[in-house]
């Protein structure tokens, strides 16, 4: 069965994602697809989703939603939580790295994320048209995502309704982090095109970010890269999300997302799949460190991310929320129990307790 | 195809952990481009059989192949080994895809760079003209923006460099040069090259999933002079979703 979302409030850098447009690149189409797609995955999980589901990424503010049709479960991931405000006006806080259950009319105002992005995953996934492959949504040619443009007030989502049991709830049970150290890169593919010097500097010294960022890619400012002999242009060749560029002015660009898919500027290296996301994250002014790894290194810590996600998909707890009508509970004797985590729900302000798993 | 021998070994260059470049030379060159059109073609009959697994896509462009991949599921070693072996088979294949002639407007509010190219050039508007629809230029690659398309083939007689301070905004539909090359921005956008004319023809467009774009590198296009009023009319079609596109093809070549 299926449900539908008005969008109340669109937000700030609101845009529909999923994995990404592959197979056109070709054509001069870029990926596009999440920022952060562990994130993603991590959204979609809880919401009870296939992890490459379309999603919501907020990029300052989320949207507020409100359930017309069907229940719809909502799952959060990342530093962003929301107010869950019901037909009986009651308004109940939902903490980041869980669920929140909208019955129809109820209303969703998701908040700002605290920095880089965060995922709303809707229960089934965001149903907009697939175009060239993708949902995701890519401004400047008007592709994929809501008519290829952001969602704006009073577009309506398309989603599952849930299956099972609706008055069900799901957390994780600890944040998601990803590593944290140097950023890995992988020297190439013209790390030629640049003194002995500004490689040792690229991999030593720091890089802030500047305020100069976007979902195509992000400036930084440090020690100027300088260019040898071979010069600070080349005849275009392919580019890369995670793709480091320098230009004459010796200041490297990384690549991200929505990123052309060839350039024209010497590319003195590229980050590792498995650290690409952490870069969905920064803010102006954050240093960033680069270290040289092999493919090696790359494919092991591309390995250890998706076993530690697994792991963390694997705690994901079920729990019972207060603030609706819980008939289970009701029939079952015992409503507070167990363990506590008392900031999770408010009803009125009052801080709720519940069992950590009543599943 | 010709013989392997005759060609310098390619490079592979890393791309991250998820793509390979494998270079052919620095060069605009068409024997450069042979290469990078012949191995791509490799690429598409091994891909048909089920032989690149793990394989996502590849792009070509002027002098290389990127091709990217699933490291999850394909070992960038053994992928390395691969390339490198059929980059060393694989052979040179000249520009073989579709011949195009493209409705081009070169009135003054289409083409605001066309005087002081022709007076760059010491030529006058209308020899400039002739030399872009006399030649036939050649698609190298895709890329920038959703169906632009780098063409070679530029006389030398007109010969620029980029503008000093690019645009902020080109009008989606120009046709522009730089260097040795003319391109057609299918988005506005910003943009240094230099603007010689308009196309009333969409070049990119989502919603045709055969065929989104409307060049592919090989292809070969003869820009061609039309005025404001068949200009105006095409748009119209094109806007209605009415243009067949067929029509542009010269006649003895398919799609």
């Amino acid at each position: 069965m299926s449900a539908i979302l008005e969008i109340i409030d669109a937000g700030l850098a609101v845009s529909v994602q999923d994995r990404g447009r592959a197979g056109y690149r070709n054509i001069g189409v870029p990926v596009s697809g999440a920022l952060d797609p562990v994130l993603m995955a991590a959204a979609n999980e809880l919401a009870g989703n296939a992890s490459e589901a379309a999603v919501l990424e907020v990029g300052l503010s989320g949207p507020s939603l409100k359930a017309l049709s069907g229940t719809v479960r909502v799952g959060l991931s990342g530093e962003m939580g929301a107010q869950l405000v019901n037909t009986r006006g009651q308004v109940l806080k939902v903490a980041p790295w869980q669920t929140a259950t909208l019955f129809p009319g109820d209303v969703i105002r998701i908040g700002g994320v605290s920095h880089g992005v965060g995922y709303v995953a809707l229960s089934g996934g965001v149903q907009v048209a697939e175009q060239l492959g993708s949902r995701s949504t890519y401004l400047r040619a008007a592709i994929g995502g809501v008519q290829g443009r952001a969602p704006r007030v009073g577009d309506r989502l398309q989603c599952d309704a849930v299956r099972g049991d609706p008055w069900l709830e799901f957390r994780a049970r600890a944040p998601w982090h990803h590593d944290t150290g140097p950023i890995r890169v992988i020297l190439g593919p013209q790390e030629d095109h640049f003194t002995r010097e500004a490689v040792e500097n690229f991999l030593s010294r720091p890089y802030a970010v500047t305020r100069d960022m976007d979902r195509m890619g992000l400036r930084l400012d440090g020690e100027k890269l300088a260019h040898n002999e071979k010069g600070a242009e080349i005849v275009s060749d392919g580019v890369a999300p995670g793709t480091i560029q320098v230009p004459a002015n010796g200041q490297p660009i990384v690549l991200m997302a929505d990123c052309q898919t060839s350039g024209g500027y010497p590319k003195i290296a590229t980050v590792i799949r498995a650290d690409l996301p952490r870069l969905a994250h920064v803010r102006p002014g954050d240093e960033l460190r680069f270290v040289a790894v092999s493919h090696a290194e790359a494919a092991a810590a591309l390995r250890d991310q998706v076993q530690r996600l697994a792991a963390w998909v694997g705690m994901i707890q079920s729990f019972r929320p207060p603030g609706v009508i819980d008939e289970a509970a009701l029939y079952g004797a015992n409503l507070i129990c167990g363990a506590v985590r008392g900031d999770e729900w408010t009803l009125h302000g009052v801080n709720l307790q519940y069992g950590a798993h009543h599943g | 195809m010709t013989n392997e021998l005759a060609h310098p070994p390619a490079r592979l260059l890393s791309v991250g952990d998820a793509a390979w470049t494998v270079e052919f030379g620095n060069a605009i060159d068409p024997a450069i481009h042979g290469r990078v059109l012949g191995f791509s073609s490799l690429l598409d009959t091994l891909s048909n059989d089920g032989r690149l697994d793990g394989v996502v896509e590849w792009v070509p462009t002027f002098r290389s192949v990127t091709v990217h991949f699933d490291p999850l599921r394909t070992d960038a070693l053994a992928l390395h080994d691969l390339l490198a072996e059929l980059a060393g088979k694989s052979g040179s294949l000249s520009a073989a895809g579709c011949r195009w002639r493209i409705p081009v407007c070169f009135d003054a509010d289409c083409a605001p760079d066309l005087d002081e190219v022709a007076a760059a050039k010491g030529m006058s508007r209308e020899e400039v003209v002739r030399l872009m629809t006399e030649t036939v230029f050649t698609v190298y690659m895709l890329g920038f923006l959703p169906g632009f398309p780098y063409l070679g083939g530029l006389p030398e007689a007109l010969d620029m460099p980029r503008l000093a301070t690019p645009r902020k905004v080109v009008p989606s539909r120009s046709i522009a040069i730089a260097g040795r090359m003319c391109a057609a921005y299918p988005w506005e956008s910003p943009g240094g090259w230099r603007l010689l004319g308009r196309t009333p023809l969409r070049l990119f467009d989502a919603a045709n999933a055969r065929r989104p774009a409307l060049l592919a590198p090989g292809d070969q296009v003869v820009w061609q002079a039309v005025d404001r009023e068949t200009f105006d009319a095409f748009e119209r079609e094109c806007a209605a979703g009415r243009f067949d596109l067929s029509s542009l093809l010269t006649e003895g070549e398919t799609a």
